[in-house]
């Protein structure tokens, strides 16, 4: 009985298999993926150094090395890189909490915008005129305030009439866009399309009182103590617990009494409250201005860092600094060797298709069928 | 065109429409769904196809619409070989199957689900086609506008598009799988004219269905399967109820599971005249009433989806009650009062009332004393209760009835959808009951990875580990932790929604062990099966439910298999029976 049925399968096995046959890994090593990626890694440099030599004739090493420098050349290029790379990953944490409870939050733009364009609010009407400590205070919370209302509407339409977030959170980043040029155009008298650092002052004869290397300090820091704050309240707190439940099943969740509808609307007042840090940052602490493309895509770059980190804080680190290894060192391929700027994108985009690609590979086993490809020649 | 089907139906008449010879279809080497399975089916009739769940009905019609393949076997159809390969195939012999969830797209007409994926090189007109949705409808005496978007559609109507669906692309023979489950009567008995209507037009149908009442209605013969083989074929004017009933449970087969007598049982659970209605306004539970005792185990049959899950998920608090009681008897008689689960005022109020006393059997009165002195008294647990709590759970969230104090375990039929996250390891798992203890925020894993690991070794888990994902074990390991941590509880009230539904003998035997102990340590078990042998040798009373209503009630110890299944398929009379008893 057993034969026969056994027979039988493999007989229809036979019969109904394609040449390619593509299952689940159930399981996969840390060595095994740690090859897959960096194969994929040195695949990607190979065909870049190929297209370079075809399409610029320059030497593809010339290129790697330009790269390179743009992040770490010096002292000063180093901390700009390092401050990108603080910013990045504080958006990219930003996003994660909702993203572990499967909340596509997209709207982390907007959300940081927002934030931005509460502190340069308190700034335009205290700067100067208050104790500086103060106003720091100050922006910092109603920054931190507007980021979570930000993220606390989308989310109520999510929690009570199940309203698709992703498109949601990614209208509100128009909506928050647009708040900020009708800011612009009120406050910017010479109908510029900035506010600028002469309006938003500290009480300090030049307005500002940071200098650039405590300015990165700060920016760390906060990177720091976020990332570490992340990475506990997300694996070892009772909040963390609950969203990957969420996450996971939303019946599950229900079964064992868990409000769903406050955790998806406390998750995103988190994750709104870090992107307000990040306005904050920006706008305060950086650079003292505001216009509307000051968070500059990192919104939708987090999303990748998120995502290629495994929603993991930590990883996060060593995702968002590739992401910002290569936009810095593209800009500069471009720069030195007079391409347009399109060419850095493409081996960007080179770059990041196979280390996103290379997931598959990890996910998945690919077979090649060839005794299938035998038997239909021998038909 | 009419006339084509006549002159058809006449030449072919004697032709059967369909034979089945032989099928066998095995899932994994394991489970075998059909064994050696003939079946035909003439032109122009209603073949009824009654079976238990899991006796192989829908994988048998499965393999007719081409989605599964027959291991062995042949399907002949209009006396010629079919290769059925795909849906596809399927359509090319005429033959249209009705699954029992539609796949149609929310957004589109009538028309357009109509003639998605149509190919007839005619182009597209959705103006003819619209009349041509009309002229059928017509002619069968459907109630539809083509024009009409899915999504603004009752589930009858649905229903009718999927059938228009399947006769547009000019099938012969129609299979539906359980149709009447989702309708009310009225549109059960429309359906059913619009069925004859299509047999005396020379169609064959196939039904599937568990309600007898149903099945003497409409059929002209009836097929019988259980456990995946073909018992008979009858003619349904030569048979009746009775007859029908043995043929689909079987002969009684004796189970060696323990069943002791139950001792000391008292009221734990009452259910009063509960109603539920579903999301589409279907009665799923009609004024049902019963009550769970403690130290026995309740047996539910029925046929699946009778309502058996929206009855546990009502008592945990999951599902909206429209109309009825679901009332706790918390043995608090002569038990301490704590703090745990009832604040300082409430404490107080019920004092107050006159609901406490000590331990000598005086009244407990705390009027004059001061707040430290009531605290001490309750906490070094003098103060007792004289009867047992009664509290109402309608209307109260999981959350709100475990912080009543009330014990209440439950394993749903759904194990990685809602008793489990998939995703997570054992140890988390276990987490899911437990991680609100203590007001720290942050999550205590040791605990929860200890009971991970007894229960590992108590229950003989296979796993590589407490660190595995719950997914990866095989599905009697997921089982055994779910079981596991839901007794781990200490539960006053156990309910088990099909707990050994595709386990293997040994660990369906080891969660009868553990329901059985249970029992013996006074818990209330209600046990939701679909094998009546084992429901028969397990339990202490059986309740039989059939859509949505409670048909009976039946010592365990004296059952006898064709009552039950008999209550299972029931659907008319219930007042009689319970005047019986």
């Amino acid at each position: 009985m057993t034969a026969t049925s056994k027979t039988a399968e493999s007989r229809v096995e036979n019969a109904h298999e394609p040449f390619i046959s593509i299952t689940r890994r159930t399981s996969s090593t840390i060595g095994r993926s740690l090859v897959v990626r960096t194969v994929a890694v040195v695949i990607a440099l190979i065909i870049c150094a190929i297209i370079t030599v075809v399409l610029t004739g320059e030497n593809p090493i010339n290129v790697f090395v330009s790269m390179f420098e743009a992040n770490f050349g010096n002292l000063n290029l180093m901390m700009v890189s390092m401050q990108e790379l603080a910013i990045l990953l504080l958006v990219s944490l930003a996003v994660t909490p909702a993203f572990r409870m499967k909340f596509w939050n997209c709207g982390a733009e907007g959300q940081a915008l927002f934030g931005g364009l509460a502190a340069a609010l308190v700034m335009l009407l205290w700067g100067g005129k208050i104790n500086d400590i103060l106003l720091l205070a100050a922006t910092l919370i109603s920054s931190i305030l507007a980021g979570v209302i930000w993220g606390v509407i989308p989310s109520v339409f999510k929690a009570h009439w199940n309203t698709n977030e992703t498109l949601f959170t990614l209208m509100m980043n128009y909506v928050a866009m647009q708040l900020v040029k009708f800011f612009i155009k009120i406050a910017a008298k010479d109908g510029s399309s900035v506010v600028d650092p002469d309006m938003l002052r500290f009480s300090t004869e030049s307005g500002e009182i940071f200098t650039s290397a405590q300015k990165f300090l700060i920016i760390a820091g906060f990177a720091v103590i976020v990332t570490i704050f992340s990475f506990i309240y997300l694996n070892y707190s009772k909040h963390g617990y609950e969203i990957s439940v969420v996450g996971e099943s939303e019946n599950t969740a229900k079964y064992i009494g868990i409000n769903v509808r406050k955790v998806i609307v406390r998750t995103m007042a988190i994750s709104g409250g870090i992107c307000g840090i990040v306005g904050f940052l920006l706008v305060t602490v950086s650079s003292r201005s505001i216009n509307p493309d000051i968070v500059a895509g990192r919104g939708f770059t987090a999303i990748m860092v998120s995502w290629l980190a495994k929603f993991n804080p930590l990883i996060m680190i060593l995702t968002s600094f590739l992401l910002v290894f290569l936009k810095i060192g593209a800009g500069n391929v471009a720069m030195n060797f007079r391409l347009s700027l399109s060419f850095s994108d493409i081996l960007t985009g080179i770059i990041l298709f196979f280390i996103i690609g290379c997931e598959f590979f990890l996910n998945y086993k690919v077979r090649f069928n060839f005794c299938r490809l035998g038997s239909q020649k021998k038909r | 065109m009419n006339t084509e089907i006549i002159e058809n139906k006449n030449q072919k008449n004697s032709v059967l429409a369909l034979e089945l010879k032989n099928i066998t279809k095995a899932f994994g080497t394991k489970v075998v769904a059909n064994k050696n399975v003939s079946l035909d089916l003439r032109r122009g009739e209603i073949l009824a196809l009654l079976g238990e769940n899991g006796s192989g009905k829908t994988t048998l019609m499965n393999m007719i619409a081409g989605i599964y393949h027959p291991d062995e076997g042949e399907i002949i159809v209009n006396g010629e070989p079919a290769s059925i390969n795909s849906p596809k195939d399927s359509f090319g012999y005429g033959i249209g199957m009705i699954h029992q969830h539609f796949k149609l797209v929310d957004l589109f007409t009538a028309t357009e689900n109509i003639v998605l994926g149509i190919k007839d090189g005619n182009g597209f007109n959705i103006k003819k086609s619209s009349e041509r949705v009309a002229e059928i409808a017509g002619k069968y005496g459907f109630e539809i506008d083509p024009d009409r978007k899915i999504y603004t559609m009752s589930v009858s109507e649905k229903q009718t598009v999927e059938i228009i669906k399947v006769l547009y692309r000019g099938a012969d023979i129609l299979i539906l799988d359980e149709p009447t489950a989702v309708l009310t009567p009225q549109e059960i008995e429309k359906l059913f004219n619009v069925l004859r209507r299509m047999r005396d037009d020379g169609k064959s149908i196939i039904i599937i269905t568990h309600k007898m009442n149903e099945v003497l209605s409409l059929s002209d013969r009836v097929a019988v399967l259980r456990k995946g083989e073909h018992i008979a074929t009858v003619n349904t004017a030569e048979t009746n109820e009775f007859q029908l009933t043995e043929m689909m449970v079987g002969k009684k087969i004796v189970l060696n599971i323990e069943r002791t007598e139950p001792h000391d049982t008292q009221k734990r659970l009452e259910i009063k005249n509960l109603e539920v209605v579903n999301g589409e306004g279907r009665h799923v539970l009609k004024n049902v009433s019963f009550d769970v005792f403690s130290g026995e185990i309740l047996g539910i049959a029925g046929i699946a989806g009778s309502g058996q899950r929206e009855l546990f998920e009502a008592i945990a608090g999951l599902q909206p009650i429209n109309n009825g009681e679901v009332v706790f008897h918390n043995p608090k008689k002569d038990k301490p009062v704590s703090f745990f689960h009832k604040s300082y005022e409430r404490v107080v109020e019920l004092a107050k009332e006159g609901k406490f006393h000590y331990a000598d059997g005086t009244h407990v009165d705390f009027s004059g004393m001061k707040h430290s002195e009531i605290k001490k008294l309750v906490e070094e647990e003098k103060v007792l209760f004289y009867e047992d709590e009664i509290i109402d759970l309608r209307d109260k969230t999981p959350l709100q009835i475990k912080e009543l104090g009330i014990h209440l375990s439950f394993v749903p039929e759904d194990r990685l959808g809602m008793g489990l996250v998939g995703s997570m390891d054992i140890t988390d798992n276990m987490m899911l009951r437990s991680y609100r203890k203590g007001h720290s925020v942050f999550v205590d894993r040791e605990r929860p990875k200890k009971l991970a690991e007894e229960i590992i070794n108590n229950l003989e888990v296979v796993t590589p580990g407490v660190g595995t994902p719950v997914r990866r074990l095989s599905g009697g390991n997921i089982q055994k932790v779910l079981v596991g941590r839901e007794i781990a509880a200490a539960p006053k009230v156990l309910m088990a929604a099909y707990p050994v539904r595709g386990l293997d003998i040994n660990s369906s035997y080891m969660i009868y062990n553990l329901l059985n102990e249970q029992k013996k340590k006074g818990v209330a078990v209600i046990f939701v099966g679909e094998d009546l042998d084992v429901l028969m040798a397990l339990c202490d009373r059986i309740m039989v439910i059939s859509s949505g209503k409670i048909t009976g009630t039946l010592d365990g110890r004296t059952a006898v298999k064709e009552e039950i299944g008999r209550l299972m398929t029931q659907t008319e009379g219930v007042n009689e029976i319970d005047s019986n008893k």
